[in-house]
């Protein structure tokens, strides 16, 4: 089963990202926030991170940063959930080595369509 | 923007997102308490950005649930709040109190309409149309009733508020496009000191492929001016500068081009934007993006950029806040409740044992009695622990006070401070939710009644400011809570004139303290004019009240023209309280060891009989009234040779009794009984407990008593 780490600072966001993925069939871990996120990435098997933007401490730009950073994760897909599809975040997500992004608010079906997309 | 909300709210057919309301309204709720404080303590003219992005992800984190799970009027206004936090982060406007006031009028806006959505669409509705026009044009940089717009730094081009995931408008530059190598002129300033301006350099320096800088003579002073040759964006640039200089500091001009455009007109046409309102995308080449996916034709970045973004990573970032939520759990009340219930019945049933057994000899059962000796350490420390689940700490009664201040405050037109201490003071939860109203009660009081007018104050000489104080703290095995402030104190002569006219017996030769217990008399009011905000006479009575229902009690100091404190004490928990027992003919009674304050055996000589067979103890040159318990609670008596000779002085509500009983039986932890929800109300009894035989004990209640005596 491949794992998903759901990294969203909001606990409802992170129960329906978590509830939606794990219906799909995907195994979810939780993280709270970027620092977060960077401790249960050590920690777990992951296959794609699935980070919100705006998080406390760090937030989901700095954590692509940071992943893509370590050999064991240059290569996964990470995509950012985001409020704001603007250039700007487009250009920093990229530039921090995401993979895409996702604005939200956004349908559970969506979701897993584009999680599909990238997950092999 | 529409149908981006309608997409969150029709959610896809096989997923019920219903399931989620309920966390997602606590997790608001705590958002938008968490904002208002913020709020509240946010310095206008040297507001930090730890603090505005704090308050910003607060109404970022709402607007993105409410419009996820389909409240899209929570999440239109905290969109607009959204904007207009986002501004003031960016320090495109400076804050001004009328912001303040919108966001807060915005947060309680938030939380009806999310109460209303919690109660199924029932209550009534709010309206926040002219909030969210407030809002925007706030953001949109007018004040209200001045026309000068209050933008700060360079003005921007798009203050208009866009709807919720829009993007701005496309704005293409050819002379940004990636990939290939531009020629441009970076003026950095102005700077208060031009060699922060090498940090830059260094950056290309130190970063291979970013291309190539050098200074350009003869800049404006107190900046510097580079000429640089790059295949990076203006993004990147910018990002990368960000950390040795302000964004409002760099102005990068392509050195071919007409020198105007500022970051703003530049720095977000790097990227091919046709594909702004798309919902998701993959960066080509990006690791783990589909081939043939890439929806958004976004470049791939010139090869050193991950390499930049490596460099950047390296900054630490702070460690804001750290989250709670990974080491806490939310528990139903009930559990708790039941938890503390078990061991109590624990507590009995161990005291059971250890009086059984202390018959038993030593040697031939000390391994039994070893076992009951741990059992009563690992019970009493189980207790312990159990009772501190239920403890919370008084800042969550304290934190309601500043925005209730600060509104009251404005209301009346004075200028008061509140300081809060000992926040950390843990108390009951169930004498938190009964504490606050009485609180509130005192607080108001004290900002109506006691702090002055600004200019009365200072005529007095005092601050402008006045001061109220809330403290709370453990002192013996109660907690007390003050309310203190600097105003104008009680008046003694007001207080004897008010209670004369209401027909109250009162004479000069009353001691302050007497007088001041004067104003707890019901409909009470030494305003002398009624207010909306307090001085309809109902209140100390009530707080009164209210708080001896929870076995406390308040006392009043008050010095004419420099402030009074109120002190409320309570004990720690309503659940077990240390009691004495003592024994009447066959029973046993427990006092609150609170209220005891002496005992002592009585002569008959000592107890005198006045009019209608009351009796009083003189007790070192103070006469006080006499219960005798047998009476009261009419003992039957077997052997008639035998009488109480022994005297328990127990106090409350700043008065003494002395209770006749038979013997002192001793000290220890009761676990309290309810009588009222398993019996009934039984007069001069406040609970029961169970005592280590079994039997079932009565705890008095000493305020009861003392009141009976005074009748």
């Amino acid at each position: 089963m491949q794992s998903i780490l759901a990294v969203d600072d909001s606990p409802s966001m992170r129960k329906m990202v978590s509830f939606t993925l794990t219906g799909a069939g995907y195994h979810v871990v939780e993280a709270v926030d970027g620092q977060d996120a960077l401790e249960k990435a050590e920690t777990h098997n992951i296959d794609l991170v699935l980070a919100d933007q705006n998080m406390p401490r760090l937030d989901g730009i700095g954590l692509t940063r940071k992943l893509r950073e370590h050999p064991k994760f240059k290569t996964i897909p990470i995509l950012i959930l985001t409020t704001e599809s603007s250039d700007q975040m487009k250009q920093a997500g990229r530039t921090a080595g995401a993979t895409g992004w996702l604005v939200k608010p956004f349908d559970p079906n969506r979701l897993i369509e584009v999680i599909q997309k990238v997950i092999r | 923007m529409a149908e981006t909300y309608q997409e969150g709210s029709g959610a896809g057919a096989d997923f019920d997102l219903s399931q989620f309301y309920q966390i997602f309204f606590e997790e608001a709720g705590e958002n938008l308490d968490q904002m208002e404080q913020m709020l509240l303590n946010l310095d206008l003219s040297s507001a930090n950005d730890e603090e505005l992005n704090g308050i910003f992800r607060c109404a970022h984190s709402i607007k993105g649930g409410s419009a996820t799970f389909g409240f899209s009027d929570v999440a239109e206004l905290t969109h607009q709040m959204e904007s207009l936090l986002d501004r003031l982060r960016r320090h495109e406007l400076q804050p001004i109190p009328q912001m303040v006031d919108v966001l807060l009028e915005s947060a309680d806006a938030s939380r009806s309409l999310l109460a209303r959505h919690q109660a199924g669409g029932q209550g009534e509705a709010v309206s926040t149309t002219s909030l969210v026009r407030r809002i925007s044009d706030l953001a949109a940089g007018l004040v209200p009733g001045d026309t000068a717009p209050v933008v700060a730094a360079p003005p921007p081009s798009a203050p208009a508020p866009a709807p919720v995931a829009a993007a701005p408008a496309p704005k293409p530059s050819s002379s940004s496009a990636p990939g290939q190598a531009r020629q441009l002129e970076i003026q950095i300033g102005p700077l208060d000191r031009p060699e922060q301006a090498d940090a830059i350099k260094e950056l290309f320096r130190d970063i291979p492929g970013l291309g190539a800088i050098r200074d350009v003579p003869g800049s404006p002073p107190n900046t510097r001016v580079f000429a640089v040759e790059t295949t990076s964006t203006n993004d990147d640039l910018l990002d990368l500068f960000a950390f040795h200089v302000a964004k409002e500091q760099v102005l990068i001009r392509d050195a071919a081009g007409d020198g105007s455009a500022g970051p703003d007109d530049e720095a977000t046409a790097a990227v091919d934007t046709s594909g702004g309102e798309a919902p998701y995308g993959f960066f080509n080449g990006a690791p783990g993006a589909p081939h043939g996916e890439a929806t958004q034709a976004v470049h791939a970045p010139a090869p050193q950029a991950p390499k930049a973004a490596t460099r950047v990573a390296a900054e630490p970032k702070a460690a804001m806040q750290a989250q709670m939520e990974s080491t806490t759990i939310r528990v139903d009340v009930k559990k708790v409740d039941q938890l503390i219930n078990l061991v109590g019945e624990l507590v009995i049933t161990q005291a059971m044992l250890a009086q059984n057994s202390r018959g038993l000899d030593a040697g031939a059962y000390q391994q039994l009695l070893a076992g009951l000796a741990d059992l009563d350490r690992n019970t009493r420390d189980l207790q312990e622990s159990v009772m501190s689940i239920r403890m919370i700490p008084m800042s969550i009664v304290f934190s309601r006070f500043p925005r209730m201040l600060r509104d009251l405050a404005n209301k009346l037109g004075k200028k008061v401070e509140l300081v809060t201490l000992g926040e950390a003071t843990e108390l009951d939860k169930g004498l938190v939710e009964k504490i606050t109203d009485p609180l509130t009660h005192l607080v108001r009081n004290s900002c109506d009644h006691g702090i002055e007018m600004p200019a009365d104050r200072l005529a007095k000489g005092k601050s402008e400011h006045g001061t109220i104080t809330l403290s709370a703290s453990h002192q013996g095995g109660s907690i007390v809570i003050e309310v203190r402030d600097d105003g104008r104190g009680l008046s003694r002569e007001k207080i004897l004139s008010k209670a004369q006219e209401r027909g109250i017996e009162v004479s000069e030769q009353m001691s302050d303290a007497e007088v001041w217990q004067l104003i707890f008399a019901p409909g009470f009011s030494t305003a002398d004019e009624v207010t909306d905000v307090s001085g309809r006479g109902v209140g100390m009575d009530v707080v009164k009240r209210n708080i001896a229902a929870l076995n406390g009690s308040v006392e009043i100091d008050s010095a004419e023209g420099y402030g009074m404190k109120v002190s409320v004490r309570l004990p720690l928990t309503l659940a077990i309280m240390d009691g004495m027992s003592v024994g009447v003919g066959e029973e046993v009674y427990i006092l609150p060891l609170s209220s005891v304050v002496e005992s002592f055996q009585v002569n008959a000589d000592d107890v005198s009989t006045v009019a209608q067979g009351s009796q009083l103890v003189k007790v070192r040159d103070e006469y006080m009234p006499v219960i005798a318990l047998e009476k009261i609670f009419q003992v039957p008596r077997f052997d008639l040779n035998k009488s109480s000779n022994i005297m328990v002085v127990v106090e409350a509500d700043g008065s003494r009794v002395a209770l006749l009983v038979d013997e002192l039986l001793g000290q220890h932890q009761v676990v309290v009984k309810n009588l009222e929800s398993n019996y009934r109300k039984v007069p001069n009894v406040s609970g029961a407990t169970i005592l280590g035989d079994g039997t079932v004990a009565l705890i008095l209640d000493t305020g009861g008593l003392v009141r009976r005596a005074r009748h």
